[in-house]
């Protein structure tokens, strides 16, 4: 592979984890605030129908994104709704809703598939856009991907560095105490949701206006993205840089994966597809296995140098969910 | 408000009218006529024998996971990894055919073997998602929807690797068995088989019996409760969630190895065909209850043999009989959950 093909290669790798990003961080907000979203991968579909059929209907990418985050926004409002107001289990709505929302998608979506419609252009930074090597990189991408950049950065100043950002970290932590210190629980418990579902709801916009333009129903190749999102945000430890972190591997992993086929001539191209999938698990144990107490017995039997080695990678890449995570919250107890 | 039978009933009723108006108003906002469409799912499933045969032909697979998914949701898992472990058992299944088939075994045992073969694949893909879960941390939706996609993938290399067709590998799946080794039928114009039905019937019945009736069930439904004081009572925890896992995959590995040796005679690359998700949605709509779980499979799999016809009859995506499953299950959920709020209201006013 040449040198140029390899940096178009990671330039567009991170152009393809635009919309992962998005919902990863939307995601990562919900959660902290102690809500589970699991209807992500119906969402997703959904919002992708939407957004292009949006912009396909008024010739507005605008209007196309607007309208992503608006169904994103509808769909986590319901989660909201049967969760913190009426608390049934998250799991259960979130699944029924990633169900239904990806049916809601095939079927709506039906008499545009396959059209053409508008997308976005690419927006090469003046200046930026020269310097050898990171101008490609980084500087010549769509609208969207720029903003995914800053997504990252904005959501954790947001949640590390201002007020209302440590007060989202109370809501999923310790809710009581957030309560007790003021804080309206279930009102902002609402408000990140929905606001959560509408930063998600824009990756869908983003895969059917730039990432993989069109809706193309059941051969779009986005089902499943919503469950990767939601594991991604498992192995981001609710942290929005190594949450970037992750969908910047995955996508990586995808473009290999793309790359290796012509090397492995016998391997059918679906069974490369889905090899990020298994990785996915394996990283999800190397960042869960850390809590399970038979290792921490074992690890005690092994010599004090490698068992202070294997602990701390473990402790490094461990990551510990929001304390209330879907834990209704009652305000009465 | 009284928490009786008649209420919960009002709030049944009201969920399937909500679902329904909800749908009938998204088929006439796309433009098409709704009388027309629930015309065609009713005439696509009851129509004539053969289709009210094909109905019962999808509610055997359906029946076998919902059976299976009862064992998991009751110790408190979601076994969203259940369309792998059907995938798993179609792939033993046919594993075991093709060494037996040119075998002097008699038919019959070839079939019984290949069913017993599609038990342990099923079984076992159950037990790596349980072992993830307890000994790995890993929450069981995670791993077992990464087990799926390696399932699909484990497949796909199948069919177009070492199991293809003599000359050219294709998506209609491997080359079909000899009509010998066939599940018999009813007729030979039928696909309706009575063995498979009978396996379906003894799968929900051993759920119904074991759940509702021992000892088992209720170490089960205490483990679901709340595993920390179901430890303290003495009741083994994660062996609890194993022996559920490797319960519900049999019941998957029978799923997967009926659609291999009575419906397809053969491996296809979608051979689970999302059986294992429209499983979960009936065990939530029946809220886990294993009486009413047959009937409800029963009208999942109308609805989904009905909409088959849609996308050819009236150029509507057959996606809408899950949108009826899911506003269905949406509503009850929603109703539940009113419900127990509105209850929970009556007895703060007391």
């Amino acid at each position: 592979m040449t040198g140029d093909a390899l940096l178009f290669g990671l330039s567009g790798v991170l152009s393809a984890s635009a919309p992962l990003l998005f919902g990863v961080i939307g995601e990562t907000i919900t959660e902290k605030a102690g809500v589970s979203n699991l209807a992500m991968n119906g969402m997703i579909l959904l919002s992708a129908m939407g957004g292009f059929a949006a912009s396909l209907a008024t010739g507005s990418l605008a209007l196309g994104f607007l309208a992503g985050a608006a169904i994103g926004a509808a769909v986590a409002a319901v989660v909201a709704f049967t969760s913190i107001t009426l608390k049934q289990s998250q799991v259960a709505v979130g699944y029924v809703l990633a169900m239904l929302c990806r049916d809601l998608a095939y079927f709506l979506g039906n008499p545009i598939m396959g059209m053409n419609g508008p997308r976005l252009t690419l927006l090469p930074i003046p200046g930026l856009s020269a310097i050898p090597l990171l101008g490609t990189l980084l500087f010549r991408h769509d609208i969207v991907t720029y903003a995914s950049f800053l997504l990252i950065v904005a959501a954790w100043f947001y949640m590390e560095r201002t007020r209302p950002g440590i007060m989202l970290r109370g809501l999923g932590e310790n809710p009581r105490a957030a309560y007790i210190r003021g804080a309206n629980v279930h009102r902002q418990r609402y408000a990140y949701t929905i606001a959560g579902g509408a930063i998600a709801g824009l990756a869908g916009p983003i895969y059917s206006l730039s990432v993989k333009a069109g809706w193309k129903g059941t051969i779009s190749g986005l089902d499943g993205i919503g469950w990767i999102v939601l594991a991604i945000t498992i192995f981001g430890g609710w942290k929005p840089f190594r949450a970037a972190l992750g969908a910047y591997f995955f996508s990586l992993l995808q473009w290999l994966g793309l790359v290796l086929q012509p090397l492995m001539p016998n391997v059918p191209s679906q069974v490369l597809q889905v090899a990020p999938f298994p990785l996915m698990i394996l990283t999800l144990l190397l960042v869960n296995v850390g809590n399970a107490e038979w290792l921490e017995r074992s690890l005690a039997r092994l010599p004090e140098a490698v068992r202070r080695d294997i602990a701390r990678a473990l402790s490094a890449l461990n990551a510990t969910p929001p304390a209330a995570l879907g834990v209704p919250f009652d305000e009465d107890d | 408000m009284r928490d009786s039978k008649s209420t919960r009933l009002v709030f049944g009723a009201g969920s399937v009218v909500l679902a329904l108006a909800l749908t009938t108003a998204i088929i006439a906002l796309t433009g098409n006529d709704p009388i027309a469409a629930y015309r065609n799912i009713a005439q696509g499933a009851a129509g004539s024998p053969n289709v009210a045969a094909n109905v019962v032909v999808s509610w055997v697979p359906l029946l076998l996971v919902v059976s299976g998914v009862l064992f998991t949701f009751t110790v408190g898992l979601w076994n969203i990894g259940i369309e792998g472990q059907i995938t798993l058992g179609a792939i033993f299944a046919t594993w075991a055919m093709r060494l037996l088939q040119d075998s002097a075994m008699a038919p019959g045992w070839v079939i019984a073997a290949s069913i017993a073969a599609g038990i342990l694949g099923g079984v076992l893909w159950a037990l790596l998602a349980g072992a993830l879960k307890t000994f790995g941390g890993v929450n069981e939706i995670f791993g077992g929807l990464g087990l799926n996609f390696v399932a699909t993938a484990l497949n796909l290399w199948l069919i177009f690797g070492p199991w293809k067709r003599p000359g050219v590998a294709s998506m209609s799946g491997t080359l079909p068995f000899a009509e010998r080794l066939w599940m018999p039928t009813v007729s030979p114009q039928s696909r309706l088989a009575p063995v498979p039905l009978g396996l379906a019937l003894a799968a929900i019945a051993i759920a119904f019996t074991l759940l509702k009736g021992t000892y088992f069930g209720l170490r089960l439904k205490a483990v679901g409760r709340n595993p920390t004081s179901a430890y303290r009572l003495g009741i083994p925890t994660w062996q609890h969630m194993m022996l559920s896992f490797a319960l519900c995959g049999a019941f998957a590995g029978v799923a997967g190895a009926v659609q291999v040796t009575s419906v397809y005679h053969r491996l296809i690359p979608s051979i689970s065909s999302g059986y294992g998700y429209t499983g979960l949605m009936v065990a939530m709509l029946v809220n886990f209850s294993p009486a009413a779980a047959a009937p409800v499979a029963l009208f999942f799999a109308a609805l989904n043999v009905g909409a088959i016809q849609l996308p050819i009859v009236l150029k509507l995506d057959s996606s809408l009989a899950g949108v009826i499953q899911g506003f269905l299950v949406l509503f009850v959920l929603v109703g539940n959950g009113i419900r127990t709020r509105l209850l929970a209201r009556r007895k703060g006013a007391l």
